[in-house]
């Protein structure tokens, strides 16, 4: 499928001729109206996470914030190690991210600007890796990961999510279209290695996409919840997603500290929104739209 | 007599090194990626296809497993989970599914066509639930879905009461309010709202995407021959977003088919009453994790796969020949 991938390209201008300001009028209060809607269970989360059990059931629910949060985050605290929990999260989702910006980029490189034997067969593998659906292995890489000893431990996370078929092809097209070959060949003439003209002369060219991958990777593995849900039975090494299921078992679910963890959960992606927003979303589309 | 040898000196060394490794270099980068492919992605296959004709419970060691060719798959077939979760999922996949892009083709169409300003800002707040994990937005939409107090509820009863609006809900206002996720009838349409919620706005910017690959000159030309909006949407818009919709239609099934994080959250883990809310994804962790039936739970998996490739195949018959045709 050849697209042009970016959802901000072209487009209409209101100003035309012909076009009524009371049509216009009505499209912007729809879309704003809808963006509203899509954004209300966000606030929401944030004004319950300061209310106590009894606020937040009752009605009319409360709409603006109150002053339970820090009696909801010790609620938390006391529940769950959250902070650790916390930290694997990050933990696991840096290094995912720093690994997956390191080999991809080297594999996309490699995909780019050599021609080598079996690379059609290679790089058709690689296209064929991301048809399959991870549940079909799911029961496996939870035998793997026990015959490693790799079980409660952030390793069993990142190390297979290292070198995502996802990442490789988004560097590779990166590559393709920002660096020309002409570059290969001078440094080689200037005696450099392969790897050195990748490390030299092919990342800084890249570095924009390499950042976007960064943010894909980081999110994907923050979000995660089926493979730690898996892997992980131990609370101090619960990632936030997981933490935050065991929160919703118990006899007295109390939602002020869930809404607080969830908040927790949610607020590093919307700081990574907030500020690259265009970025992650054409990265994802250019992910999506492949070739 | 002297011979004199004419043959070239061998290479120095640093240049039969510098030969060798500009060869092996493209494979060297990207081996991690096929090794890791090896140990984590088509072992687990090749694995889990063996483990579908095996009895086995992990907790009694690997010795314990026993060949049982194809029993697993056959209780699968008598099993009455299983095909109510398969019904569930194709259930939450088409009420969830079908909204979003019949909502999402005009609202690409109205961001990128339509407006002239706060493209890019809207265009974010319908993307941001696909970013955000499922697990908290399950939470939240816990909240929101509450029978008492739930937000949902109260915006309900507040529109079916209001003058303006009572009209709309007939004889239905009496089932207010919902007792969403704890009655069997309303836990998937519960888990379609938020998966419709949820994903609406990816597709949105796929379409946008779609969208700006059409020359804008087509839309001039048309407008000069007098066609309205209305007629350029039917005539040039929705035609050539063709592959589009077919290549985001395919997304949809493939991801709507696994879901697992919502409705395992929404029912806490459950699959709710009578297990209306069960999904296939939640069937297989289920039966591997709680019931520790492997052999069982990679059965499903592949019966799984076989559903995900059926529809697939099914979507490509049917709407892909002819999308692929208009592309070239």
């Amino acid at each position: 499928m050849r697209l042009r991938a970016s959802p901000f390209g072209r487009g209409g201008d209101d100003a035309r001729s012909g076009r009524n300001l009371f049509g216009t009028v009505i499209l912007y209060v729809v879309l704003i109206a809808l963006a509203l809607l899509t954004l209300f269970p966000f606030y929401w989360m944030f004004v319950l996470a300061t209310h106590s059990q009894s606020t937040i059931f009752s009605a009319p629910p409360p709409m603006w914030f109150g002053e339970f949060l820090e009696r909801n985050y010790n609620a938390l605290l006391a529940r769950l190690p959250f902070l650790r929990n916390i930290w694997n999260s990050f933990y696991i989702a840096l290094m995912a991210t720093v690994a997956t910006m390191f080999f991809a980029s080297l594999a996309g490189f490699a995909f780019a600007m050599y021609q080598f034997r079996f690379k059609r067969v290679l790089f058709g593998v690689l296209i064929a890796s991301l048809m399959i659906p991870p549940l079909l292995g799911i029961i496996p890489y939870y035998l793997i990961i026990q015959y490693l000893g790799w079980l409660n431990t952030p390793r069993a996370l990142w190390v297979p999510a290292m070198a995502s078929a996802f990442g490789i092809f988004l560097m590779r097209q990166y590559v393709a279209s920002s660096m020309p070959r002409e570059l290969l060949d001078a440094g080689r003439i200037d005696g450099a290695s392969e790897f050195r003209i990748y490390w030299s002369i092919a990342l800084p060219i890249i570095r924009p996409g390499l950042a976007t991958l960064g943010m894909l990777t980081f999110i994907g593995q923050w979000n995660n919840f089926l493979g730690p849900l898996v892997v992980l039975n131990q609370r101090e090494s619960y990632t936030i997603p997981v933490a935050l299921r065991t929160l919703q078992g118990q006899v007295q679910t109390d939602w002020g500290a869930v809404l607080t963890g969830t908040a927790l959960a949610v607020l590093p992606l919307l700081i990574i929104f907030v500020f690259a927003s265009k970025q992650v979303i054409e990265g994802l589309v250019a992910g999506s739209v492949k070739g | 007599m002297a011979r004199t040898t004419t043959s070239v000196p061998p290479l120095p060394w640093s240049t039969r090194f510098d030969k060798f490794q500009r060869r092996i270099a493209p494979y060297l980068f990207i081996s991690p990626f096929f090794i890791l492919f090896a140990v984590f992605g088509l072992f687990p296959i090749v694995f889990s296809m063996y483990l579908s004709f095996q009895a086995w419970n992990p907790i009694q060691g690997l010795g314990t497993m026993r060949y049982v060719g194809l029993e697993n798959y056959v209780w699968l077939m008598d099993d009455p989970w299983f095909w109510r979760s398969i019904t569930n999922t194709l259930w939450i996949a088409f009420a969830a599914g079908i909204p979003q892009h019949l909502m999402a083709i005009p609202l690409a169409f109205a961001l990128s066509r339509g407006i002239s300003s706060f493209r890019h800002p809207l265009t974010a707040a319908y993307f941001l639930p696909y970013i955000t994990s499922a697990v908290a937005i399950a939470l939240v939409f816990q909240t929101i879905f509450g029978t008492q107090f739930g937000a949902l509820n109260q915006a309900l009863i507040y529109l079916a009461n209001a003058p303006w609006s009572a009209w709309l809900f007939g004889g239905l206002a009496e089932n207010l309010p919902v007792n969403w996720l704890g009655r069997a009838p309303y836990i998937k349409p519960a888990i379609s709202i938020l998966v419709w919620w949820q994903f609406f706005g990816f597709n949105v910017v796929l379409y946008a995407a779609g969208l700006a690959t059409i020359p804008k000159d087509y839309y001039e030309a048309a407008q000069i021959d007098g066609a309205s909006g209305r007629q350029s949407f039917f005539h040039i818009t929705l035609p050539l977003l063709r592959p589009m919709i077919f290549f985001a239609v395919t997304l949809t099934i493939i991801g709507n088919l696994q879901l697992f994080d919502q409705p395992f959250i929404l029912t806490g883990g459950t699959g709710g009453t009578s297990q209306a809310g069960m999904t296939v994804a939640m069937y297989l962790y289920r039966t591997g994790f709680e019931w520790l039936e492997m052999g069982t739970a990679a059965a499903i998996s592949w019966l799984l796969f076989l559903l995900i490739g059926t529809l697939t195949v099914i979507h490509f018959y049917f709407f892909g020949r002819s999308g692929l045709e208009s592309r070239d």
